[in-house]
């Protein structure tokens, strides 16, 4: 599940990216995330929250400098390739997609952990404003 | 309200919204001097030993609940597979929730591989889940089963380290198990002198720590043939009353006896019909 090469962690730091607004502008977007207040944006609300929010983006960054490192960058270029590929099938924003090329290319079809038994978002009670998410998506808003 | 999600995409997993709230409430729930309620922890003795032809493992079947005892016998020893098995201490819950996922992972890449799954395999996934949530899943694991390579025997702790031994304990009564396998335990013992070794460790746990209790459950692990035994040996046995309050017919004397008919006219007779309208 994990690789991880050799000296690849010395070489790339990997930025974390934090709870900074969200928003254009990088300006709080009320409309969108409701009321904001900066204790709620200085600290995060549990030590696990932001590196479960990440989680994805660095092991995929780990994975593909230790690739790199091995196989050299023509292995982690195509693989970026197909990954960017297969990101594209989806259906309308407000549905929930199966992602299942990108599953099969992360070789997640094939492993069960908490993001398929808890909080499953086919479950959730909450269901975005369809035309709202896809004036967002086209850009129009 | 629908308009929060627009720009989120729902992902599933651990979600942390109720942290902060959780957090407040306990803060005005100690200024009260209430507090909120805690997790069922197992506060166990498990123990796992290396013998010659295999592995066995043992557990109490104790569960509390803070100072009450929640489960009088509960299971410790989770299947992984059908060479592998588990004992769980700390949080119920999570010890629980872990050997489900990482059993139903270990099934699927044993499908994948076509071969029968190993212990270092299990243990791996289980080092690498655990660490990834940094202790904050409270399982101490002790995982033995025996695979193409021999007999194997982890003992797994909340944060994510691991340790390959011929003999562990784990749990809030480790050390009295402990001590027990310190002193008798040789290298390549015969399958009922193991047996012996390990009911003690377990019986010494179960009487000299309050955390575990009830009966002690063994796992016997060899290559080819598993043998679950519960309940080994019911070490605690729930008292039978010796007494009964119930007095017997004729315990009082009667001295003289009086009976005095009453008799009855009938006066008068109606009948009411029921109104089912």
């Amino acid at each position: 599940m994990n690789t991880r090469g050799l000296r690849s962690q010395l070489k790339d730091s990997v930025p974390v990216a934090g709870l900074c607004p969200q928003g254009a502008y990088g300006v709080q977007d009320s409309l969108r995330s409701g009321f904001t207040s900066v204790k709620n944006e200085l600290l995060p609300s549990h030590p696990l929250e932001l590196s479960e929010k990440n989680f994805m983006l660095n092991q995929d960054k780990m994975n593909f400098s230790s690739l790199r490192n091995i196989q050299g960058l023509h292995a982690p270029l195509k693989l970026q390739m197909e990954y960017r590929a297969a990101r594209q099938i989806q259906r309308l924003p407000f549905l929930q997609s199966s992602n299942l090329a990108l599953d099969t290319l992360r070789g997640n079809d094939e492993s069960i952990g908490f993001e398929d038994i808890l909080n499953d978002p086919t479950q959730s009670e909450m269901m975005g404003e369809p035309h709202m998410m896809v004036e967002y998506k086209l850009g129009l808003m | 309200m629908a308009t929060l999600i627009v720009n989120q995409p729902p992902v599933g997993g651990f979600s942390f919204d109720h942290c902060k709230r959780n957090a407040y409430l306990l803060g005005e729930a100690n200024k009260v001097g209430s507090s909120l309620p805690t997790a069922r922890k197992t506060g166990t003795t498990i123990c796992g030993i290396v013998f010659k032809d295999g592995v066995i493992l043992g557990a109490d079947t104790r569960a509390t609940e803070g100072m009450v005892v929640a489960d009088k016998n509960c299971s410790k020893i989770h299947h992984i597979s059908s060479n592998i098995y588990c004992c769980g201490a700390g949080t119920a819950a999570d010890t629980e929730m872990t050997t489900q996922i990482i059993s139903s992972n270990l099934e699927l890449h044993a499908l994948s591989t076509g071969r029968v799954p190993r212990v270092a395999t299990a243990n791996r996934m289980l080092k690498q889940m655990l660490f990834r949530y940094q202790g904050h899943i409270g399982a101490a694991l002790v995982l033995g089963g025996v695979d193409c390579n021999g007999p194997h025997l982890y003992s797994i702790y909340p944060h994510g380290s691991t340790d390959k031994l011929p003999y562990v304990t784990m749990g809030s009564g480790s050390l009295a198990a402990m001590a027990v396998f310190e002193d008798r335990y040789k290298p390549d013992m015969e399958e009922e002198d193991a047996k012996r070794l390990v009911r003690d460790a377990i019986a010494a746990g179960i009487f000299n720590d309050l955390g575990s209790g009830s009966n002690i459950d063994l796992c016997v692990i060899t290559k080819g043939n598993l043998d679950y035994i519960r309940p080994h040996e019911e070490a605690n046995k729930k008292g039978v009353r010796t007494g009964d309050y119930k007095y017997k017919r004729g315990t009082t004397g009667v001295l003289s006896k009086v009976v005095t008919p009453l008799n009855l006219e009938v006066v008068e007779e109606s009948v009411l019909t029921m109104d089912t309208s």
